[in-house]
């Protein structure tokens, strides 16, 4: 059943390239909600029992030479990200719908990476599941070198290359673990014996080619410069979906195929995800672009995802997989808000220069979205980012106390950019007042230029003449604040069908 | 033996001699007739494979001069459709003059290939070397408008005997020692005898003749030029059929006729062999290549440096040895010569489209030719190894292939080198993309667009499509050519 969303998104990539321009956001809208309602059947008729264990859906022998298989399966932790695979692709499609330069193609590649990605979340067979994995990136490159925006063929070239090098580490890997046990199939594979010698540097291997996508610290330096060049379906798919890849695939195949290599490494994810949270945080605190801000807090947010994977207990693991549930969700509707809602109408994304604009009176749509978002990013209670962080810090305050002293000071800051992302964004004080809250002091340090603020002063004069925002963000917007408060009002929807399969897994420490 | 027989045995070489000649009389009658030539070419083509579609499983005659096995047969039929599609895409209304000639030769050389993989002697296998050599150097010339042509054909042809003439010597030194040409019986002398330093000179000698042929460096110094001035066509044929044949001979020799004295090329534990040289040449190849690459702005002379490095993976499979490291080699490169069968055909509409083959020249090639940008996106993807591409899969079998061989991940050094230059290689490859997809054409480029945008022939549009569709069911379904090549060792 749930194999459909593979096959529904890429008949309806094919389709588009034989279509009309006219059409071409229909079907991609028509072929993403098919693959969200497939998944969605999928995750009420599917017993919580049934998916406790990878279990196969679809098995065919593709090249028995070399023990290759067609090979689809899933448990809770494949369906969790299939749906937020789901959601983010509807929303990224109705943020683009006024994408009217080369339609036919932006929505095919789109759909390449959605469909790839759903490959990847239920891929079974470890070549499969590579395969799928390096399907995303040249899409990608397209989707921001094409439709991007702000320095794209640089962002769009710097990611493509550090994705392919994560995917060559992977590669060896692999291959590794192939000739090693002599087999593909992810459930055989975790059922073998690998020696010790062979996990201490294979497992590392694979890790770090996966944390690569995942945007951990320190190999994230492609998510902000590639977030802000894509075009903001891109950024949502790649904050929403793509990075999710890296930490999915290295919860299952990595950490499940190497248990002993984990044991040896899980100290210095610990430490790196600690960096990662902190040093995101402080940095966000420091940026101009809104999207640079959004782009370090989706690391400081995968470094809470590392941070329970490193855990090494089913509270935390689980906690991660919902972390990835929680900031995908949370990681699209920001992206969305500041670069369709805002950044299209006011054609700067400068907080200096919003701030002066008085946005939430002029599109108190996308301040109200905004709002809704940036709570859920700090973990304020309700909504999934609480949830699913909670559930790590607890997870994780029995194996490394001390990651969860530092971690706790991290979220002050991951508050405090939020705040201020918010703040100057859209609460900005407007009128005469507004070109000077640019105070002199903060100009100076980011030698902002004195025509720059008096334009900002005239625009705050004059209230920007803005479209407003229209039915279709109003939708994505709406799709993904539900998502994100019912999965936080009632997390148990989730965990209940993450918990079974991650206690599955053999790696947790006894 | 009577003769029926043998003209049984050999009619797909019969049917292609006979082709070449029906096309240059056809050339030489009528100066119009192009049209008429390369149908006929194609006809023969397409007739030959039926024969070696026909042929038996096993026969051998003349003491192994030609063989035919399941192996020859299929890389003869493998030849024979890059020259048909080689021939498919040099047909054109304004194509070179003396086309019936220019036909004639492609067929000459593809019966060199066809003797090249069809034998197991080390005099045929030089004469089919010779003779694919010879046509070749003649095809590069080709072009007698075009200086570039003529120095291309000149560089071959220089490079080209200077190594024919290292492979005769080592030959001849292996003949020495051995005191017989038939591989077989090479190898099995060799297994009986303690190793002697004349036989390393012997086996060096014979791989830098191939080497050369193959274009891995630091032998490749002739690729670049012979790439970028000879006619299209040639270009084609050269790195394609001409390398397939030559990694089949290549393997052949090494795996069988040289299999006593395989070496090591494991980081830890090298020991004396062709293994190591062939590692330090794919090694080589695999930097060289793709670090020059980077450099290029003329996309037939970039795909030349990428075809060194591509040489370089190919040898990988080489290196490992055994039955699965030759049939990952034959699987490579045999999908290397179709991708980049098709790559040369849409450099060649373009050159006939803008008058150039430099990177500027495929500005917005998307706007213009959407179909021509499409199929080159995926030769280049399945170059740069991506899937679901065919190159992806070829790189995948390669490299498990490879760091099985040797015992304790002992080839780990070099699938590491071969992914290094993957990356590398990516980066030049997608800035083929982008100048395709997002660069703007020059006003130049438009206007000559608008005047002939319509006249890239319908043929060449139908070739094409068909070398991207089997360069992506090769990505998706590897195992139909995977398994004709396993059951064929």
């Amino acid at each position: 059943m749930i194999a459909w969303t593979i096959y529904i998104t890429f008949a309806g990539a094919v389709v588009l390239l034989f279509m009309p321009h006219a059409f071409s956001r229909w079907i991609a809208l028509v072929t993403t909600v098919a693959g969200f309602v497939v998944s969605l059947i999928a995750f009420f008729q599917m017993s919580i029992v049934d998916l406790a264990h990878f279990n196969t859906i679809v098995r065919v022998a593709w090249v028995p030479m070399l023990g290759m298989n067609y090979h689809l399966a899933v448990d809770g932790i494949s369906l969790t990200m299939a749906l937020v695979t789901g959601l983010v692709a509807i929303a990224s499609v109705l943020f683009s719908w006024d994408v009217d330069h080369r339609p036919n193609e932006f929505f095919f590649w789109l759909l390449l990476v959605v469909g790839g990605s759903y490959g990847v979340f239920l891929s079974a067979d470890l070549f499969l599941l590579f395969l799928f994995y390096e399907l995303v990136i040249v899409p990608k490159y397209f989707l921001i070198a094409i439709w991007g925006s702000t320095n794209k063929e640089y962002g769009a070239m710097k990611l493509t290359l550090y994705s392919f090098f994560g995917g060559a580490l992977v590669f060896i890997g692999i291959i590794a673990a192939y000739v090693t046990a002599g087999s593909l199939d992810l459930n055989q594979l975790a059922e073998f014996q690998f020696a010790p010698q062979l996990q201490s540097w294979a497992f590392p291997m694979l890790f770090i080619g996966f944390a690569v996508l995942a945007g951990i610290w320190p190999l994230h330096t492609w998510a902000p410069t590639g977030h802000v060049a894509a075009p903001t379906a891109g950024s949502m798919l790649l904050a929403g979906i793509v990075m999710k890849l890296g930490s999915y695939a290295g919860l299952r195949v990595a950490m499940n195929l190497f248990p002993q290599g984990f044991q040896i490494w899980r100290g210095w994810m610990a430490v790196f995800a600690v960096i990662g949270i902190v040093y995101a945080a402080a940095v966000a605190l420091r940026q101009r672009d809104l999207k640079f801000v959004i782009g370090y807090s989706s690391v400081s947010h995968m470094g809470f995802v590392l941070l329970g994977l490193a855990a090494a207990n089913a509270l935390g693991v689980s906690g991660a997989v919902l972390q990835m549930f929680s900031h995908g969700v949370i990681g699209a509707l920001l992206f969305a808000v500041a670069g369709r809602m805002v950044y299209r109408r006011t054609h700067t994304r400068d907080l200096d220069a919003l701030s002066g604009m008085g946005l939430n009176q002029a599109l108190p749509f996308a301040a109200f979205s905004f709002v809704i978002a940036s709570a859920a990013s700090m973990g304020i209670p309700g909504f999934s980012g609480f949830a699913a962080e909670i559930t790590i810090l607890i997870g994780s305050w029995k194996t490394y106390p001390v990651a969860v002293w530092i971690t706790g000071a991290g979220m002050v800051l991951v508050a405090a950019f939020t705040l201020r992302a918010v703040k100057q964004s859209f609460f900005g004080e407007r009128s005469a007042l507004g070109g000077s809250t640019a105070s002199p002091g903060d100009a100076k340090s980011y030698s902002a230029s004195p025509t720059f603020v008096t334009s900002s002063a005239e625009r705050s004069i004059h209230p920007p003449d803005l479209a407003p925002v229209t039915l279709a963000e109003k939708f994505g917007a709406c799709l993904l604040m539900f998502a994100t408060l019912a999965v936080g009002l009632y997390p148990k929807l989730l965990l209940d069908r993450i918990m079974p399969a991650v206690e599955t897994m053999r790696f947790l420490s006894k | 033996m009577n003769y029926l027989e043998l003209v049984r045995l050999a009619s797909p070489e019969i049917v292609v001699v006979v082709t070449a000649l029906a096309v240059l009389a056809i050339g030489l009658a009528s100066t119009r007739a192009s049209g008429i030539c390369s149908f006929v070419a194609a006809l023969g083509l397409a007739l030959a494979i039926g024969a070696a579609l026909m042929l038996p499983r096993n026969a051998t005659l003349f003491h192994g001069m030609l063989v035919i096995s399941p192996l020859n047969s299929l890389f003869k039929i493998i030849c024979l459709a890059l020259a048909f599609f080689t021939v498919l895409l040099a047909h054109a209304k304004n194509s070179l003059r003396n086309h019936g000639e220019y036909l004639a030769i492609i067929l000459l050389a593809t019966i060199g290939l066809m003797l090249l993989v069809g034998s197991e002697e080390l005099l045929m296998i030089f004469i089919g070397l010779e003779l694919t050599g010879l046509s070749l150097y003649v095809m590069a010339a080709f072009d007698k408008t075009d200086v570039r042509s003529a120095e291309a054909g000149l560089k071959y042809f220089l490079f080209g005997s200077t190594a024919s003439a290292f492979t005769l010597f080592g030959i001849s030194f292996i003949y020495g020692m051995s005191g017989t040409t038939g591989l077989a019986a090479v190898g099995q002398k060799l297994a009986t005898q303690s190793i002697q330093p004349l036989l390393f000179v012997g086996i060096v000698m014979t791989l830098v003749g191939f080497a050369f042929k193959i274009a891995a460096a630091p032998f490749h110094l002739w690729a670049p030029d012979a790439y970028q001035g000879a006619p299209v066509p040639s270009a084609a044929f050269i790195a394609s059929g001409s390398k397939v044949a030559s990694f089949v001979v290549l393997g052949k020799i090494v795996l069988v006729g040289f299999g006593p004295v395989h070496g090591s090329a494991a980081w830890h534990a090298m020991t004396a062999g062709w293994a190591p040289v062939l590692a330090v040449l794919a090694a080589l190849s695999i930097v060289i290549g793709n670090l020059v690459a980077l450099a290029q702005s003329n996309v037939r002379r970039l795909l030349a440096y990428s075809a060194v490095a591509h040489a370089g993976y190919t040898l990988l499979g080489l290196v490992a040895g055994g039955r699965d490291g030759f049939s990952a080699t034959l699987f490579y490169t045999t999908v290397y010569a179709f991708t980049l069968v098709g790559a040369f055909g849409v450099v060649a509409l373009v050159r006939r489209e803008t008058g150039g083959d430099d990177l500027q020249n495929f500005a917005g090639l998307w706007s213009r030719s959407p179909l021509l940008a499409g199929c080159m996106s995926i030769f280049m993807l399945s170059l740069a190894g991506l899937p679901p591409l065919a190159g992806f899969f070829g790189k995948f079998y390669l490299f498990s292939v490879a760091l099985r061989a040797g015992a304790n991940h002992g080839l780990l050094w070099l699938v590491a080198l071969a992914l290094f230059g993957s990356l590398v290689s990516l980066y030049y490859y997608l800035i083929v993309l982008k100048v395709i997809f997002t660069d703007q054409s020059g006003d130049a480029a438009t206007s000559i667009a608008a005047r002939l945008g319509s006249d890239i022939e319908l043929l060449q549009r139908i070739t094409l499509s068909v070398l991207a569709i089997v360069v992506l069911l090769l990505g998706i379904m590897p195992g139909i050519l995977l398994t004709q090549i396993a059951v064929s060792l």
